[in-house]
């Protein structure tokens, strides 16, 4: 059989190179490469680590309970606290969140369930989400100072207008997890849903939500604390305030946020001030890392294989 | 399991239930299609399909693999819409109602006609969600929703080994389990007829037989029209066997699907009259 023959040929001409199983020496480029890589991460770690150190070093002696249940005062540091920033931040973040889950998340849906994509209109919506990811968060200030607060809306410097400014910087990042999410859930579900004759709604609520939703909550966390932590576009909206007192309500009177007001105690002189502006940080820090731990939870806790 | 697995280890297909009297043509077609054809985009997938498919009968459709049997089953309840780059031409008749008329809602469509897929695709709910999923969208008048699930998992078989655990998830049966919850679920609304497409290709042998089974019982209540690799599955369950292949336009090159022979189970498997037929039949090509 002159087939069987040249496989046999083949077969061993195969076989001979890998003949030797050993190892050839080492591999140089591949471990120069791992040793670049690791010296990267060692960086990033250390400057994380050096920061970290420094704030908890210089804040601590002020970080205790009147840190969160007194007012600020610019007479005297050791009795000054951080609780209308704290509570303007809530105000803000919740304005953030009532406004960007259900229009990031009703984006995404159209986006991904009922948009066809070879339509010019949505392809251009999809490349301006993009776009809007890379604006630098600056820009969304000016854009609130213009249309929010004075323009056309016209809300005054309320916590609402930072709400909204906010709103507008991390919606992309909402849209996009939660885009990504929902691309997540298996097409064989939505087939099973709609062969049953549910319409495309109720496919969409009662099947690609539910499956989706550790996604889009992931993504919200990571968004909220993405703005729990800005500071630029709030001090063009209004929160450059000194408040001595607590905001009258989310459209109404003067407020401020933790970012801003660590921002004020780190610019004055006073070594006591700059403690102040070191305790709010590690306040800040703690609650950025406990956002990011429950979305990490959250992702592994429910990312599983359909 | 592989088909060619199946067709090594048993014996050489044979229509088992020849005993079943089956008219030279459909007393009562469900659907009638006349000069079907379905393209993707520029690609003509299916070409001049026309047969009827009878009422409580087991149709089977059989050939090699890409030769449009799923396209032509997804077209009986619409779920080519689904596909943006499908397009129907031809007629697809429902009790004579024009499938693809203007006023035709296809969600309608679909809760008169259930499918069956090929990977057991249960929701990632209950046991008794699933089954309640269909009579609950579509708004079915239900007294009592848990004599319903009963039923319905008694008539698809399945009562037995889950009414212990109604309330687990549904991920937790085993393949062939879940795939008779997925037909149990595709019966709960009480649909007029059941497409299965290669409902048994992931399952192994005594799984396929207990589908083979409940097939063969539900045949008295609802019309079935199943795909299959499985050329014995066909012989076994179906009353009747349509065979499509690729054909091959000899100037053009262009490949597309279309209808060979279509027949009486038994014709088929033991006297086809298309020389094609027999030659996919005895494992001569396929
Ligand atoms: N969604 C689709 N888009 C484009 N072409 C498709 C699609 N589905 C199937 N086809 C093509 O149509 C032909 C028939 O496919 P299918 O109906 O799945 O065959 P079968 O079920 O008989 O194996 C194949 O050539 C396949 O590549
Ligand atoms: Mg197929």
């Amino acid at each position: 059989m002159r087939q069987s023959g040249r496989t046999r040929i083949a077969v061993d001409a195969a076989r001979a190179g890998t003949e030797s199983l050993e190892r050839r020496g080492i591999d140089v480029k591949g471990e120069l490469f791992r040793a670049v890589l690791l010296l990267c991460i060692s960086i990033g770690i250390v400057m994380l680590a050096t920061l970290l150190a420094y704030v908890i070093v210089a804040g601590w002696p002020r970080l205790d309970l009147s840190l969160f249940t007194e007012m600020p005062s610019t007479r005297d540091p050791n009795t000054s606290g951080f609780l209308p920033a704290i509570v303007g931040t809530l105000y803000v973040m919740i304005g953030v969140l009532v406004t960007t889950v259900p229009i990031g998340v009703s984006a995404a849906i159209y986006l991904e369930e009922y948009a066809d994509s070879s339509k010019w209109y949505n392809r251009l919506i999809e490349v301006n989400i993009q776009n809007l990811a890379a604006v630098p968060s600056i820009v969304f200030g000016i854009l609130g100072l213009a249309f929010i607060v004075r323009g056309p809306w016209g809300l005054g410097f309320v916590a609402f207008a930072g709400s909204l400014t906010l709103m507008m910087m991390v919606l992309p990042t909402v849209i996009i997890a939660s885009r990504e999410a929902i691309r997540g859930v298996p097409s064989t579900l939505r087939h099973a849903s709609l062969g049953l004759g549910a319409t495309r709604w109720q496919t969409v609520s009662r099947q690609v939500l539910p499956v989706s939703l550790p996604g889009i909550l992931t993504g919200t966390i990571l968004a909220m604390s993405r703005a729990i932590g800005e500071t630029a576009p709030l001090l063009l909206v209004g929160a450059t305030t000194f408040v001595r007192f607590l905001p009258e309500g989310l459209f109404d009177g003067a407020y401020s946020v933790i970012t801003v007001q660590i921002f004020q105690w780190a610019m004055r002189p006073q070594e006591e001030f700059r403690t102040l502006a070191a305790a709010g940080s590690i306040v800040l820090v703690a609650l950025l890392l406990l956002m990011n731990s429950v979305a990490i939870w959250l992702r592994n806790k429910y990312s599983r294989a359909y | 399991m592989t088909d060619q697995a199946t067709r090594a280890a048993g014996p050489a297909p044979s229509p088992q239930r020849a005993a079943r009297d089956v008219p030279d043509v459909p007393k009562e077609p469900v659907f009638t299609t006349q000069d079907l054809n379905i393209h993707y985009g520029s690609f003509h997938a299916v070409t001049d399909v026309s047969m009827e498919f009878g009422k409580n009968e087991i149709t089977a459709l059989i050939g090699p693999s890409g030769c449009g049997k799923s396209t032509v089953l997804r077209c009986l309840n619409r779920m080519n819409d689904l596909i943006p780059a499908a397009r129907v031409s031809g007629e697809v008749r429902y009790h004579g109602i024009e499938l693809y008329g203007p006023k035709i809602d296809p969600i309608e469509v679909r809760r008169r006609i259930g499918m069956v897929f090929q990977k057991a695709n249960p929701f990632p709910k209950s046991i008794y969600d699933n089954i309640a999923y269909g009579p609950r969208v579509t708004g079915m008048k239900v007294d009592n929703m848990d004599d319903l699930v009963e039923q319905t998992l008694r008539r698809a078989a399945l009562w037995d080994e889950v009414k212990d655990k109604l309330k687990q998830n549904a991920y937790g049966l085993s393949g062939g389990q879940q795939q008779r919850l997925c037909i149990a679920r595709a019966i709960a609304t009480n649909p007029d007829v059941v497409l299965m497409d290669e409902p048994c290709s992931a399952l192994d042998p005594i799984a396929t037989l207990r589908i083979e089974e409940l097939m063969a019982e539900l045949r008295e209540l609802y019309t079935i029209i199943i795909v299959t690799h499985n050329m014995q599955q066909a012989a076994r369950v179906s009353d009747r066997t349509a065979f499509f292949t690729v054909k091959v336009n000899e100037t053009t090159g262009d490949r597309t699907g279309g209808l060979v022979e279509y027949d009486r189970t038994t014709k088929i498997f033991e006297n086809p009259s298309d020389q094609r037929t027999e030659g996919y039949i005895s494992g001569r090509f396929g």
